[in-house]
């Protein structure tokens, strides 16, 4: 037990060393926020507060997580927050009106055209070699421009379709939270367990079992107080309790997007690319195939969290996509871990960012400080994040062989 | 032109094959063999075509005119996919990996081992390639799982070269595979370049170091000015003898066997 103690933290310091810092940095960066912010103002750590933030941080933490494929890649796409803002806007129009849509039609829809969106950005980006940031900014521009266009003339969208309302705004009830926490919990133990087994048997290095048990616990104890916490009662006129809907579609959504990218050959490509892009041609990757794909599925997920926008705000205006959308999307990835040089991150960074930048701004809120005030110290924790990345990324090269 | 008679025919022939670029005539002519189980050493000064013919061998170019033979069939080679499915493996100085994969991603990169749910099968590749690592003898690599960032230039030259083994190519083709090595893993990938051979393997080693190729070569093939200088077995001649053939294309004293007779 002990050699196989010995054996992870040299294979943990072998990844430090090679830039990754793993996700426990950035879990006790969230700690001392919370512990800072709620010294600052008591409000902070209540029912009411956390589960609000839970809400509000989603659809950026849906963008983020595709935003990690293309930073993986190497790449860039300043485009997702007005791609968001079609994607939204599209399902706005079509759900409402005189001759309302289905909802699962409109969300199609939404989902689709955005997915063409990034198929074209993506395809322009592989096969004429332009650079992402030119074509994405371009890409912001033009987007911003189909959002006014396709609501300009109706000012403000209400959305009524319960459905669609509810994906932001519905709660589980306090026995469905734990329930679901159950099965996840155990899911995830089985999985851990299931690998630890195959790996043991056939005599390849395993992670030693108090580290998988830590895990374990870790996911389960976060889980728990999530659970908690949210099933209190933060009503004031009538009950309100229960884990928000949003939450657990957001780690379906991670669930997915992480066996995406670590378990299939597609995943493994991406990295390949964002590693060496030219390692991976002579390998027989179809490199400009992997770009588009992956800015395609930025752009899905971007019109997938517009619609989580949309559906917390009840309504769709020209504004929407806009704000500091994409800003707060690009950056819960970098503030996650994932490097700005390509060739690492984790789609959870962008859950984990997303929830800093989240603490952040709700907790600068309640000291009712200004938004230029949430904007400088957002900015500074993102250049922290860039600093550790470009510095661990030159510990690498140092180390690394010239 | 008059061969020995052999029984089974070298793995790869070349016969008289020529490329140019543009005006720029860079290989002219060129005969040149690589049998099984043996390494055959590729030298000649800076431009003076070796770069050029692996990379028509590889596909990356092809040749204007000539023949390829490979296990005594003529076969056309267009793309790097028709020397991969030939089983020719060219292991690049440069950009042969993935810094940010691991040893067996990197092994496995682009031929995956997928399971019933088509996702990534880790445990068979994982065992594969450390398997081939222990028969080429390569002890230090401490963990398989770490990105070959953090790997020394040695260790990172071993797994490019035992992915030309993992996948059971039959002639690996080494584009100075020691040139930015120190002593030590030198030492190291030379005596791993030994082992493919001895294994049965092909091997084609291109370097500038005359110490490296007196190590490990069986025989020596000297390009001068995109012309094949000499063909000669490494015991046959001295260090001096090569380092004139690779600067005149020629030398004084001529065992008339050993050499191509010059027009
Ligand atoms: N893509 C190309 N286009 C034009 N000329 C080329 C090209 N590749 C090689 N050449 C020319 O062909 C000749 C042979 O070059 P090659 O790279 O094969 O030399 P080399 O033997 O590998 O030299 P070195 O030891 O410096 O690597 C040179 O004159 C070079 O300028
Ligand atoms: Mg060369």
């Amino acid at each position: 037990m002990a050699v196989a103690i010995r054996e992870y933290l040299r294979g943990y310091l072998g990844r430090v060393r090679s830039g990754e810092l793993g996700t426990l940095p950035i879990i006790l960066g969230l700690v001392v926020i919370s512990i800072v912010f709620q010294n600052l103002n008591q409000n902070f750590l209540t029912a009411q507060n956390l589960a609000n933030l839970l809400v509000q941080g989603s659809g950026v933490a849906v963008i983020a997580m595709g935003v990690v494929f293309v930073l993986i890649l190497g790449e860039i796409d300043l485009s997702v927050g007005y791609v968001s803002g079609v994607g939204a806007a599209i399902l706005a129009l079509t759900v409402t009106g005189q001759h309302p849509w289905p909802w699962e039609l409109s969300v199609l829809a939404a989902v689709a055209a955005c997915a063409l969106i990034g198929a074209l950005q993506g395809t322009i980006v592989a096969l004429m070699r332009i650079p992402s940031f030119v074509v994405t900014l371009a890409g912001l521009l033009g987007w911003n421009g189909v959002v006014l266009l396709l609501v300009a003339d109706r000012g403000t969208i209400p959305i009524d379709n319960p459905v669609i309302v509810g994906v932001a705004n519905s709660l589980l009830t306090p026995d469905q939270g734990w329930l679901v926490l159950i099965v996840g919990v155990a899911l995830y133990v089985s999985f851990l367990m299931g690998q630890y087994i195959v790996r043991r048997r056939r005599h390849l290095s395993v992670d030693p079992l108090p580290l998988l048990a830590f895990r374990a616990v870790l996911v389960a104890g976060l889980g728990a107080v999530v659970v908690y916490v949210c099933n209190e009662n933060r009503g004031l006129l009538v009950p309100i309790q229960g884990v928000p809907v949003i939450t657990v579609l957001i780690v379906i959504m991670l669930v997915i997007l992480t066996v995406l990218a670590g378990r299939t050959k597609f995943g493994r490509h991406v990295y390949a690319v964002g590693g060496n892009a030219e390692a991976a041609r002579r390998a027989g990757i179809n490199v400009a195939g992997v770009r588009i794909a992956v800015f395609t599925i930025a752009s899905t997920m971007a019109a997938l969290g517009g619609i989580v926008l949309a559906s917390r705000l009840r309504s769709v205006d020209t504004g929407v996509g806009g704000g500091n959308i994409l800003l707060y999307s690009i950056a819960s990835a970098v503030i996650g871990g994932t490097s700005l040089f390509g060739g690492r991150g984790k789609v959870v960074h962008a859950l984990l960012g997303a929830t800093v930048i989240q603490a952040i701004d709700n907790g600068m809120g309640l000291l009712s400080l200004s938004a230029g005030a949430k904007f400088a110290v957002t900015g500074l924790v993102l250049f922290l994040a860039a600093a550790v990345d470009a510095l661990s990324r030159r510990g690498r090269t140092a180390a690394g062989i010239g | 032109m008059s061969q020995t008679p052999q029984t089974t025919p070298p793995l790869l022939e070349l016969r008289k094959v020529s490329k140019s670029f543009g005006a720029v005539q860079a290989l002219k002519d060129v005969d040149f063999v690589a049998p099984a189980g043996t390494v055959t050493a590729l030298v000649g000064d800076n431009g003076a075509g070796k770069s050029t013919l692996i990379k028509c061998i590889g596909g990356i170019h092809p040749f204007d005119h000539g023949q390829i033979l490979f296990e005594g069939k003529e076969v056309a080679i267009h793309s790097p996919k028709d020397a991969a499915h030939l089983g020719i493996e060219i292991v690049y100085q440069d950009l042969a990996l993935c810094d940010n994969l691991d040893s067996v991603q990197n092994m496995f990169l682009g031929r995956e081992i997928r399971n019933w749910l088509r996702l990534l099968d880790e445990t068979p590749m994982e065992i594969a390639a450390g398997q081939t690592l222990r028969d080429l003898n390569v002890t230090t690599l401490k963990s398989l799982r770490m990105p070959v960032a953090s790997l020394s230039g040695g260790q990172r030259q071993s797994v490019a070269v035992a992915k030309a083994v993992l996948w059971k190519s039959k002639l690996a083709i080494l584009d100075e595979p020691t040139a930015a090595l120190g002593v030590a893993q030198t030492a190291q990938v030379l005596a791993l370049v030994r082992r493919l051979a001895e294994s049965g393997l092909g091997v084609i080693l291109i370097s500038h170091n005359l110490n490296d190729v007196f190590a490990v070569a069986d025989r020596i093939s000297v390009l001068h000015l995109g012309r094949m200088a000499a063909d000669v077995a490494t015991a046959d001649v001295d260090s001096q003898e090569v380092v004139e053939l690779i600067t005149t294309g020629r030398y004084r004293r001529q065992p008339a066997h050993a050499v191509r007779e010059e027009t």
